[in-house]
């Protein structure tokens, strides 16, 4: 009833337009707005195929079907270069999601040590935390992945006067050489003596934490859980006979063959990534630990816990409040930052899809599929933090 | 304010429909912004590279240097920009350049899906690979590469052409690939592989840039044919028959002996073709029917020198590259290089 009293008294005052009512005229406003990013969208989008038609060169999604014709040096999953430019493209991709995940990692957990470093009461400890932190974010990452690569790993011995290092191992400028393990028949075994392991650990951790809810009994679960872990896959072991061997890296015409490489390109982009966000994750950190109040440490202190489980305990679970939101920005820049791999050789998305590019020419496709894999990543990454960010945000009692 | 705005977005349309309608007639666009811009190799000895006194020179930008001097009777009239393997054809389609001259293989995904035209073969080529006989002594073919780790350049038919001799030969290697010309050259050097594959003519100039030239040589075997050449966008005849022409007014000016010296007195010869291709003759349209002068090819052996020259001065005997002409002598010399009749 009230619209059409305003309808009404808009007829009554001639002069007076409709597009004067607030309401009709913010929905106009956006519906121009709308209308005017979809021509626009249907613009480019229009312009882009004529002009690829004009200037005869072919488009559309077809040529990932192609033989690919060329070879990738690090595959996680079998390829050749009879393989297609779709798996090509799916070997970039698994490349990246590998030297992300464990970047993820290894810069978490080094940038925790030195976030807490940083606040160490140790006078030299929390020095040596600063310098790493100020040398490494004040230096543009590609630099980094450059020391490594020229700096560090460039400059090692040649295959033939390749270092020695303990339990077979190798170290020279192609890469590290590790022994790897041969598995014999039942070593199934031992994979699912490690599983079991880990769920009856977990509902041990269960239990235990209930107990302690209801009766104040501590139980040991980590030396608990260490003993399922490792002790069920030793146990599956010992009853299968060991059924593994290991193959150990020999010099062969041009290089070490057998056993295990770890390319350089690969260990450079890693290490530089993990070093180079280490250095703001322990910033991070730093201001999560100083965002909880002073007053909680006291307090955990007069109850009787020490440092240790005061932090475990009390600071560090309302650090994580803090922490958490700007550790999802860090993660996605080191996936995001893994595609500066296309300077020293790593067979990352963006090298392979490059390669792909200059192949068949299919630029526009190439880079569409580069944006909505790393889109969709750094989504998926965001919607995992989110949902972390949930589960350890503060829960009223 | 709306006027503003219906002014941007039909500047911006105007603009995009500028940037695509640059392939509408090349050659007049270059008469009309006065240079030739020309694609090259970023860095090749010979090929393509700058010189001590910072100015690009080598065999593909004496060809771009030719093509700007029948157009303009000026050879200076070019810019080059530098392109590494991934980036040339993109820079041609898009418009950023008017030829690409960087020593690119003709091949016919190339010139079919890409929307290229290749007009001709300025030289023929061929694959091989290189390693340091210091390190690698008792290795003298490429069939005793099993195992080795190879550099080589991404995006490149070098790289196709690598894999597949492996795979024919039953053989195992590394690929160990970069996007850079110099970032290859740097890891080869740094020993990071064994071997290094490229078109031959590169691993001599590539060779000449290591730090102990003399550790390093070219194993004989050639994987592959290499036809390299000038490169233009498909549709539009006109411009690639300037650029196909000017290479043939090179291999015609050297088969006739006409050089940078003799030019000018052999526009008086009596030969009548010598006649035809500098234009002396009566009323000839030779020249102008191309959209040129007619004394176009004047100006090319004026402004370069014959093919001849041109393959002396940057890569042959005169240069530090001593390559043999080779595949690239002329026809009538036992090679491939024929330019067609001017008539």
């Amino acid at each position: 009833m009230a619209s059409q009293d305003i309808a009404g008294s808009g007829r009554e005052s001639p002069g007076v337009s409709f597009l004067y009512d607030p309401k009709i005229r913010g929905i106009l406003y956006q519906a121009v707005a709308f209308i005017a990013i979809i021509s626009l969208i249907y613009w480019i989008a229009n312009n882009t195929v004529t002009n690829l038609q004009r200037a005869n060169i072919a488009s559309g999604f077809g040529f990932l079907k192609g033989r690919a014709g060329f070879d990738i040096s690090q595959s996680l999953v079998q390829y050749t270069s009879d393989s297609t430019y779709g798996r090509a493209l799916y070997v970039g991709f698994l490349n990246t999601l590998y030297v992300a995940a464990i970047g993820v990692v290894t810069a978490s957990i080094v940038g925790f040590l030195v976030g807490i470093g940083r606040l160490s009461h140790n006078w030299l400890i929390r020095k040596i935390c600063l310098v790493y932190v100020e040398i490494f974010r004040n230096i543009p990452p590609l630099l980094v992945i450059f020391f490594w690569y020229f700096g560090v790993l460039s400059v090692l011995p040649q295959a033939r006067e390749s270092l020695s290092l303990p339990f077979g191992s190798y170290l020279n400028n192609r890469g590290i050489f590790l022994p790897s393990i041969i598995w014999g028949d039942n070593a199934g075994l031992i994979g699912i003596g490690f599983v079991v392991g880990l769920v009856l650990s977990f509902f041990v951790a269960r239990w235990a934490r209930k107990r302690q809810m209801a009766t104040g009994q501590i139980f040991p679960v980590y030396r608990t859980a260490a003993a399922l872990i490792l002790g069920l896959p030793l146990l599956a072991a010992i009853l299968t006979g060991f059924p593994a061997t290991l193959d150990y890296p020999k010099l062969g015409t041009f290089n070490l063959s057998g056993g295990m490489q770890v390319k350089p390109e690969f260990l450079a982009l890693y290490l530089a990534l993990s070093f180079y966000t280490a250095a703001f994750i322990a910033e991070i950190v730093r201001a999560g630990i100083l965002g909880v109040s002073k007053g909680q440490t006291e307090a955990s202190h007069a109850l009787g816990l020490r440092p240790g489980p005061t932090m475990r305990l009390v600071v560090i679970p309302q650090a994580l409040r803090i922490i958490i939101p700007p550790l999802t920005n860090q993660f996605l820049n080191l996936t995001k930052n893994s595609s500066l791999a296309i300077a020293i050789g790593y067979p990352d998305l963006v090298a392979v899809g490059g390669t792909i590019l200059n192949q068949t020419g299919q630029s526009v496709e190439v880079v569409a599929i580069w944006m909505a894999i790393y889109l969709s990543l750094s989504l998926v990454t965001s919607g995992f933090m989110n949902w972390f960010n949930a589960k350890m945000a503060l829960v009223e009692r | 304010m709306k006027k503003t705005v219906l002014q941007g977005v039909l500047g911006a349309a105007a603009l995009a429909y500028a940037a695509t309608a640059a392939s509408a007639g090349t050659l007049d666009d270059v008469k009309a912004k006065g240079f030739l811009q020309c694609g090259v190799n970023t860095s090749l000895a010979g090929f393509s590279a700058p010189n001590d006194k910072g100015e690009w020179s080598g065999f593909d930008v004496d060809y771009c240097r030719a093509v700007a001097a029948a157009i303009f009777g000026d050879a200076t009239k070019v810019k080059f920009t530098p392109l590494n393997a991934k980036e040339r054809f993109t820079a041609l389609q898009s418009g950023e350049i008017d030829v690409l001259i960087r020593n690119t293989t003709w091949t016919i995904s190339r010139d079919t899906s890409l929307g290229l035209d290749f007009t001709g073969v300025n030289y023929y080529d061929g694959q091989g690979f290189m390693i340091n006989a210091k390190k690698l002594s008792g290795i003298n073919s490429a069939l005793q590469l099993s195992g080795a780790s190879v550099c080589v350049q991404s995006g490149t038919t070098t790289e196709l052409n690598l894999a597949d001799y492996f795979r024919a030969n039953k053989m195992e290697y590394n690929p160990v690939v970069f996007e850079k010309v110099e970032e290859v050259n740097a890891a080869y050097d740094a020993g990071r592989c064994d071997a290094y594959t490229t078109d031959q003519s590169g691993l001599y100039a590539t060779r000449l840039t290591l730090s102990n030239p003399d550790d390093h040589v070219v194993l004989p075997e050639i994987i592959s044919k290499e036809p390299l050449g000038p490169a233009v966008r498909q549709g539009d005849s006109q411009w690639a028959d300037v650029v196909r022409w000017t290479h043939y007014a090179l291999l015609n000016a050297e088969e006739f002996g006409i050089t940078q010296a003799n030019v000018d007195e052999m526009k008086n010869s009596d030969n009548p073709e010598i006649k035809r291709l500098l234009g002396t003759e009566a009323d000839t349209k030779v020249g102008t029917d191309l959209g040129l002068t007619n004394d176009w090819v004047v100006n090319i052996v004026k402004g370069v020198g014959n093919y001849g020259e041109l393959f002396e001065r940057n890569i042959g005997s005169a240069s530090p590259l001593k390559i043999a002409r080779g595949l690239n002598a002329q026809w009538t010399k036992g090679g491939l290089q024929y330019g067609m009749p001017v008539r």
